[in-house]
């Protein structure tokens, strides 16, 4: 039987997925976009209250599995966060619904070399050299910097635009380039390209905008799809947001930079949340904190309905919000989020950020609307 | 005499009396906050976040009972005891959620109990909390092999199918109470976690629900340890939280034993890895045809509802059992 693999979809980092299994030599079936149909599928088979990406990933699964994929691609973990246990729960009721699909699943190879290899080696039918695999992956490594940092561009540029969505439609634009790039050369040429495309974009220099960060859990946090593309909703509202993490790395060569200490983020954890308590719940407790110390205007969380370390984190952060005084908004996001309920809540707080910028600023109260 | 808090909840019913116990060597005075009543869980619902699971919204509520009564509370950050899985995120957080989300608490003694890195990290944790209450090496040695023997008596009873709260009447207030069995009647095993099944007050009493409908219950607490780590499941990976795993062991167990005519597993709304674990517990009593249920309850459980699904339940088993004979 022909192989078909898949794995699952998180914001645009399929494009560099989808070149790394062709170079070894895999047909890809690509993930669609998470969408309606998508939530559907994954809510009708997934447990009640597991989540968010877990029903998501189902949904994934399934819809891949119709287009004729038979071989799951995706991550493990040790715990403590449930996430580590998801491939296991998928691959029962995949198997339990009667889909004979197999399983790759990559632990960390710090903890499970073994397991690394044997995978890569699963992936592998073209059978290439070790040393050919490392090239391909160094060149996928740096496409998934490309379309991070294409990515980051469009953070800091939406919100001074002149005309409100050519950053969108820009970025949909350079996204082709860089997806289309194939040798390092290329790569690099194309990231370059969009980098000084998006830049060209005409913008308003006098424009108050307000830096928001954003923290959460992963998956929330790098599929727009799952958060209704509240990066794209707060640059439209003059925000511009500064995401704690990407599949590339933390954004690290800022933190360290900017803050006087030169804090990490497990350090900034560290009076609050002494214990890894799995997820990114210290990571969000940290990145909060170090964005207070940049002077930043506000932090939003994102975390999925019933996540359990970002529960843990949001009891802290009441109290960091208060210590630092920086105003915090979280999101628990599921299969019932509107955009609508989510634009207004973001409305009131972008508005409640700026009288407070304007206010340092001027020492004046203004009203909302002569803020903007 | 120093005062120490222990709120009861969570791990109150499975390490109670070995605290009790070293803290009252040690001249201390414990405080226990009895049993959840409505107020107390109100008080938890308000300050706890909405999407923390009941458990832990009690838990709130018996801190927050125990606030100006004590001088101490005691919440250890138990990580790790067995050198293979650690406890749910919520408990690995739980002191610092009380600490920082609820105002005006007293002093919180957070020893963090780990056994994957440090040898006797057990009587480590026992020796630094007693020396914060200012007592000599010696004494503290000798509270803590009384605490061991005195946890030690707790799980023999245990096993003798008394239930954490029963057990710890006996051992503490010399109350005598007959075991509730008989022969002929139907047996039922309750899985879930000690907190949410032995709290009468969110389990709604499941527990004397089921036995004044005539029927035996067993549950995890009852089982030998050994008996669950020598049970496995064919999973590819272990469950990563020790409670978890425990309950899923102890669901196998009950599949397999061929006395047990239904088994109920109780959840609390919202409970992470009870996502996992419900899903694996139902797949596999599937496949063993045993009447299985799932019960979810939250802050808002009621008497009536309960009560009128453990009898379609019971009536259900019942006809089955007849249609068998």
């Amino acid at each position: 039987m022909m192989r078909k693999v898949t794995f699952p979809h998180m914001g645009e980092s399929y494009r560099t997925f989808k070149m790394l299994l062709n170079d070894l030599g895999n047909e890809v079936v690509l993930p669609p976009r998470p969408s309606r149909k998508t939530l559907n599928l994954g809510v009708q088979y997934a447990p009640e209250f597991a989540c968010f990406p877990l029903k998501i990933l189902m949904g994934t699964y399934l819809e891949t599995i119709e287009k004729g994929a038979n071989v799951l691609v995706t991550s493990g973990g040790v715990g403590p966060c449930r996430a580590g246990l998801y491939a296991e729960l998928h691959k029962r009721i995949l198997h339990d619904m009667g889909h004979p699909v197999e399983m790759i699943v990559f632990e960390p190879p710090r903890l499970y070399p073994l397991n690394f290899i044997r995978n890569v080696y699963k992936l592998n039918p073209k059978r290439l050299s070790i040393k050919s695999i490392i090239e391909c992956i160094k060149r996928a490594w740096r496409k998934l910097q490309a379309l991070d940092n294409a990515e980051k561009a469009t953070h800091v540029v939406r919100p001074r635009e002149l005309t409100p969505g050519t950053t969108t439609k820009t970025y949909k634009k350079v996204l082709e380039w860089i997806d289309a790039a194939y040798t390092m050369d290329e790569i690099i040429e194309a990231e370059k390209a969009a980098l000084e495309e998006i830049y060209k974009i005409p913008q308003d220099p006098e424009r108050l905008v307000l830096k928001v960060g954003i923290v959460g859990e992963i998956y929330v946090l790098l599929e727009p799809a799952s958060n209704l593309e509240i990066e794209e909703t707060l640059g439209n509202l003059g925000v511009e947001v500064e995401r704690s993490m990407f599949l590339t790395g933390w954004t690290r060569d800022n933190t360290w930079k900017e803050t006087v200490e030169g804090m990490t983020v497990k350090d900034a954890a560290m009076p609050y949340l002494p214990e890894l308590i799995g997820g990114h719940g210290r990571d969000s407790i940290g990145n909060t904190v170090l964005y207070a110390k940049r002077n930043f205007d506000g932090v939003i969380q994102l975390a999925p309905f019933t996540c359990i370390p970002e529960i843990v984190a949001k009891t802290i952060l009441t109290s960091v919000s208060r210590d630092y005084n920086i105003p915090v908004l979280t999101f628990f996001l599921d299969e019932q989020t509107g955009k609508a309920g989510m634009t207004t809540r973001l409305e009131a707080f972008v508005d409640l950020m700026k009288r407070k910028k304007l206010l340092r600023k001027t020492g004046k109260i203004l009203r909302p609307a002569s803020a903007l | 005499m120093i005062r120490i808090g222990i709120p009861s909840a969570l791990f109150y019913y499975v390490y109670y009396p070995m605290w009790k116990v070293f803290f009252e060597e040690l001249g201390a005075q414990v405080v226990s906050s009895g049993k959840t009543t409505k107020k107390l869980l109100d008080n938890g619902v308000r300050e706890a976040l909405a999407d923390a699971c009941v458990p832990v919204k009690v838990f709130f509520g018996h801190a927050i009972a125990l606030k100006d009564k004590v001088d101490y509370l005691f919440i250890p950050r138990i990580v790790c005891l067995n050198n293979k899985t650690v406890y749910c995120p919520k408990f690995l957080g739980l002191p610092d959620m009380v600490r920082y989300g609820l105002e005006n608490m007293p002093p919180i003694i957070d020893v963090r109990i780990d056994t994957r890195t440090r040898r006797n990290a057990l009587f480590k944790a026992f020796y630094s909390v007693g020396k914060l209450l200012n007592a000599k090496s010696l004494k503290i040695f000798k509270a803590y092999v009384k605490a061991r023997m005195a946890q030690l008596r707790f799980q023999k009873i245990l096993r003798r199918g008394f239930q954490p709260l029963e057990a710890i009447d006996i051992i503490f207030n010399h109350k005598k109470i007959k075991p509730v069995t008989g022969d002929g009647r139907l047996n039922f095993a309750i899985v879930g976690y000690p907190y949410t099944i032995h709290d009468q007050y969110i389990s709604v009493d499941i527990i004397g629900k089921l036995r004044r409908m005539g029927i035996n219950v067993v549950t995890v607490d009852n089982l030998h340890p050994l008996l669950l780590k020598l049970q496995r499941y064919k999973l590819g990976k272990r469950l990563f939280w020790t409670f978890t795993d425990r309950t899923l062991r102890a669901a196998y167990y009950f599949a397999g034993r061929k006395d047990i005519d239904g088994i109920i597993h109780v959840t609390a709304f919202g409970c992470g890895p009870d996502s996992i674990l419900d899903k694996f517990i139902q797949i596999n009593n599937g496949s063993n045809k045993i009447p299985f249920m799932s019960l979810t309850i939250d802050e808002h459980s009621g008497e009536a509802g309960l009560g009128t699904r453990l009898e379609a339940f019971v009536d259900m088993v019942k006809r089955k059992k007849r249609s068998e004979q």
